[in-house]
């Protein structure tokens, strides 16, 4: 108990302590400009530590402090009915059903490509270059054409925003399936091929197998990509729910205690996702008879 | 069971061609334990590779049971055990030595009936459910001869495996595959580095030498079938490492 003190409980604290402690240093820094004209257009003298603590609860701050963005969260998490417009709850919800729609999507995809890749010369030669290419074009360019020309054909809704997370996914889980689907040594390959074993036994009884550690470790990618496809899908689309809009709109009113808020919501929907995956992937592995660590 | 006939392998490198065997004649009988002795690069792995149908003669004539390696690869008439024991790493032992029979298409039933058969052969009775890294090395080559003995092939190809075993489980290894070669009568090709094991396991010794490849003698052991360990120590065994031994340093004369 000790040693797990001394190795992890104080260090993390410690530094979690000290990005607090910048950040309220950042935010009087930052707020401090825009109190002092304040106060002295109202003609207001005050002491220093009443200025501090005045930096630290305007209403529309240039950098909230943290117990503000604490206390818009907190509020906004439990504190509101889940189907209520300014629940944080509510917002990451949906931002969340089309993350994991997309992730899917893009995990089956990524898994088909690296499977053709793999198994047909022609696409090995060519689809690499087109995939890595996709993935240079900025998706904030991307994400409004998407989501017009499926507005055009008729499809709105929850899937444009999931093709977006789509797109960014697949491209972890295409390359790292690839890399585990062609992990097998050459022994364990001559070993099928000793036994005459068809291509699609070699495929299922040694190159997937062989590639689960593979698909964990780009599907925690992937995810992590999924939720900020979301998010950036939520951008252009007009939404009027997810945390993308909520960002959206904060920043249109100068919201700044609400984005911050709405940030602190996506990176928890983002933890969980990952722990998610990561969870699944030691189950699977354990399963799978991995020695544990 | 095997007949070569001026068999010739070249590979072709980016340093030129290597030739890995030049004009090998050899025939092995059924029932036969040939061992393959020389050093690296003298394309012992490789004939045994030609014979499991790994690798591509590019000249000369073999047979495998009157077959080609290749048809006699797609009716399944060998085990190869390599190098390494070359376990699944996420199959139970008792689902890598079913491994073949899955392939082959056998019952579930007769499944489970010749994995116990096979692993009570090897000695690894009550293991089945282990993952490969819970058990040692030589149990896992262990485990990886009874992989190749599931389907019941006549002909057994072993490349050097006891090569990364220690001497105490090399030589009990030893005696465990004499005595299954005595109980199953199967024909067993076997490729090592080691004069004693060679001389020891053998009813054929081909001692072989490199650049190239080739057969510079077929010794005949006169040692009896029972084999005990101490047989080591007999003048007629020694006599026997000694010519393989000469055999060995004969090929080495062409290189000075």
């Amino acid at each position: 108990m000790t040693d797990r003190l001394r190795d992890k409980i104080i260090p993390v604290t410690v530094i979690l302590a000290a990005i607090v402690v910048a950040w309220y240093v950042g935010s009087y820094a930052m707020n401090a400009p825009f109190q002092r004209d304040l106060d002295r257009r109202a003609g207001v003298t005050s002491t220093t530590w009443e200025f501090v603590v005045k930096t630290m609860s305007q209403p529309k701050p240039t950098l909230p402090a943290p117990h503000q963005v604490a206390v818009n969260f907190v509020e906004n998490t439990f504190f509101r009915k889940v189907t209520s417009n300014r629940s944080l709850v509510y917002h990451a919800a949906v931002t969340l059903s089309s993350t994991v729609l997309g992730f899917a999507f893009g995990t089956v995809l990524g898994i088909l490509i690296a499977v053709g890749i793999v198994h047909v010369v022609t696409l090995d030669r060519s689809l690499m270059p087109w995939i890595i290419t996709s993935q240079t074009i900025p998706i904030l360019a991307l994400a409004p054409m998407i989501i017009v020309v499926l507005a055009a054909v008729g499809i709105t809704g929850l899937i444009p925003k999931a093709l977006i997370s789509t797109y960014l996914s697949f491209f972890p889980v295409a390359v790292g399936m690839v890399k585990g689907l062609r992990s097998p040594e050459i022994m364990h390959l001559d070993l099928m091929h000793t036994y005459n074993a068809s291509a699609g036994q070699v495929f299922w009884k040694l190159r997937v197998p062989a590639s689960v550690p593979f698909l964990f470790a780009s599907m925690k990618v992937a995810v992590a990509a999924s939720l900020v496809g979301a998010i950036v899908g939520e951008l252009p689309t007009g939404a009027v729910a997810g945390i993308g809009s909520k960002l959206l709109s904060g920043s249109y009113y100068s919201q700044t205690i609400d984005m911050f808020a709405a940030l602190v919501a996506g990176s928890i929907v983002a933890i969980l996702l990952v722990s998610l995956v990561g969870l699944a992937g030691r189950i699977t592995e354990r399963v799978m008879g991995a020695r544990p660590a | 069971m095997i007949s070569a006939k001026g068999l010739d392998l070249t590979f072709q490198t980016g340093d030129g061609p290597v030739h890995a065997l030049s004009n090998v004649d050899l025939e092995i009988g059924k029932g036969e334990f040939v061992s393959f002795i020389g050093p690296s690069g003298c394309g012992k792995t490789t004939f045994l590779r030609v014979i499991a149908d790994l690798e591509q003669p590019t000249g000369g004539a073999i047979t495998v049971n009157g077959m080609s390696p290749q048809e006699a690869r797609r009716r399944r008439a060998y085990g190869y055990v390599f190098q390494a024991a070359a376990l699944y790493p996420w199959r139970t032992i008792e689902k890598n030595v079913a491994l073949p029979l899955e392939i082959m298409g056998i019952s579930a039933a007769e499944q489970r009936e010749r994995v116990k058969r096979t692993l009570d052969l090897v000695n690894l009775t009550g293991f089945g459910k282990k993952f490969p890294w819970q058990l040692s090395g030589g149990m896992q080559q262990r485990a990886s001869i009874a992989r190749a003995l599931a389907f019941d092939a006549d002909l057994l190809l072993m490349d050097e495996p006891f090569g990364a075993l220690d001497e105490i489980v090399r030589d009990h290894l030893n005696e465990q595959l004499l005595e299954l070669w005595a109980r199953t009568n199967k024909t067993i090709c076997f490729v090592t580095h080691s004069i004693p094991e060679a001389v020891y396991l053998s009813t054929k010794i081909v001692v072989m030498s490199p650049r190239p490849g080739r057969v510079t003698d077929v010794i005949n052991s006169t040692l009896p079938k029972e084999r005990p360990l101490d047989i080591r120590e007999s003048t007629e065994f020694l006599a026997i490492a000694h010519r393989v031994r000469e055999g060995l340093r004969a090929g080495q004369s062409y290189e000075d």
